[in-house]
């Protein structure tokens, strides 16, 4: 509970200074929900995918950038994230966000010790190589976008115990995003190469392989109104570790109060972590920036 | 006080036209007619049409889309040198036109008709706004707001400049 009120105390004051500043400069030149949401790892996106589209309310003509904080609550951790993008000029993303992982009651089953927190530091840049998601509407091609997240996880030791070869590793992604206004639909599909586990929060590579692999992530999502769009999420994820690893999924809602603030509210489908099945529970982030 | 009054019977007797119910358009360059100028091609059928409401529900969009355009003050300096009265006419033609109704597009084509305007991706994003809030006051369902902003995005290829 003192994480949620946390989380909604820095919403309100990043909010308000935001509005301020966004008041000074001139207004985001952005369609409204057209930067897409702040992902689990930072960069712009539907929430678990990266997408093509580059964070922040600016155009080709400006800087945009945003703050978020992400709660999903499982039955047995919980995972929180803090973190800020910047997208200069609709082109290139820089991101930094900071995860924790908390295995509250579920670190003393493990032999970890109640409470016992895994953090990740990620950061990702992306650029935009092609296409326009919004304005190409003749045209079948989606917006396109290479990015890297470069991941730091804290635990190290208990990574190597866990069977984990590295505490740091790099994602390199290629993302499709294309809005089809005339059905009022978004499509996103990303190719990412990774060795993480768990993401990255329980390391990279383990004992049944530490070579890239590639994974898929796919997001539709249902344009409402211009403030309103509901949507799924599928992502898959490698399996080094000798535990168990499922691929992630959600269904999510997001609401652009205006070009300030944003919520998203949903519930993720995470399966098993560290022999703890069915992590299933309500995601909720709150973003932030202009 | 007098003086003024003077002057102003001077000028409507000197301009009979101020008068006239229908203010008159400026001259403009000759160019040629076409449907073609309107950008792209017009939906396959009229549905999205009856759902503004046929040609008058264009025609009120229209004008309350360039009356917030003027009282914006993201995009008030663009319409100044701008002659209203032929751009809610063409606007209507345009709009009229691409939703499959019973209209002729009689303006320029977009490149030339926004040609020195200097106009950005935010100002064309804002016209944008005013239109959707336009399209809401007309009662137009969002689905069939899209179906049209899906015709106007790809402009701003041509109506972009800098």
């Amino acid at each position: 509970m003192r994480g949620w009120v946390g989380i909604l105390a820095l919403w309100a004051v990043v909010g308000g200074s935001t509005t301020a500043l966004a008041n000074e400069l001139r207004p985001s030149g952005k369609l409204l929900l057209t930067q897409g949401v702040s992902t689990v790892e930072g960069s712009a996106g539907g929430g678990l995918a990266s997408w093509a589209l580059i964070a922040g309310y600016e155009t080709r003509d400006g800087i945009g950038a945003n703050v978020h904080a992400t709660r999903v609550e499982l039955p047995d951790y919980r995972f929180t994230a803090y973190g800020a993008a910047v997208g200069l000029y609709d082109r290139f993303e820089l991101s930094y966000t900071r995860q924790a992982f908390d295995t509250q009651g579920t670190g003393a089953k493990l032999g970890l010790g109640k409470g016992f927190t895994f953090h990740q530091e990620v950061i990702g840049a992306k650029l935009r190589v092609l296409g326009d998601a919004v304005y190409d509407q003749d045209r079948w091609t989606p917006q396109v976008a290479v990015g890297a997240q470069f991941k730091k996880a804290d635990k190290g030791a208990v990574i190597s115990l866990l069977g984990g070869k590295h505490d740091e590793g790099v994602d390199y992604y290629v993302a499709a995003t294309k809005i089809f206004l005339k059905q009022s639909l978004v499509l996103n599909g990303t190719l990412r190469a990774t060795k993480a586990n768990q993401t990255g929060l329980l390391g990279f590579g383990g004992p049944n392989s530490d070579a890239y692999h590639a994974e898929f992530e796919g997001s539709a999502a249902l344009l409402l109104t211009r403030k309103l769009a509901v949507g799924a999420e599928y992502r898959t994820k490698p399996s080094n570790l000798g535990l168990k690893e499922d691929d992630w999924m959600d269904v999510f809602a997001v609401y652009a109060i205006n070009k300030t603030v944003s919520v998203t509210a949903g519930y993720a489908d995470l399966g098993e972590i560290a022999t703890f099945k069915g992590q299933r529970g309500l995601y909720l982030s709150l973003q932030a920036g202009f | 006080m007098i003086r003024i009054l003077t002057i102003a019977v001077i000028i409507g007797i000197a301009t009979p036209t101020l008068a006239q119910p229908t203010p008159a358009e400026a001259p403009v360059d000759a160019y040629v007619q076409s449907n073609a100028n309107a950008g792209t091609t017009p939906l396959a059928d009229d549905r999205v049409f009856k759902a503004f409401h046929g040609k008058a529900g264009v025609d009120r969009v229209v004008d309350e889309l360039v009356d917030l355009s003027v009282a914006d003050p993201r995009t008030a300096d663009i319409f100044k040198a701008i002659d209203l009265v032929r751009l809610r006419r063409t606007l209507k033609e345009q709009i009229c036109y691409l939703l499959a109704g019973p209209c002729d597009y009689t303006g320029r084509d977009m490149a030339s008709a926004h040609k020195d305007l200097g106009i950005q991706r935010a100002d064309f994003n804002a016209l944008v706004e005013n239109l959707q809030i336009a399209m809401d006051h007309e009662k137009v369902p969002f689905r069939a707001q899209n179906q049209l902003l899906a015709k106007l995005a790809p402009m701003q290829r041509n109506i972009v400049r800098r």
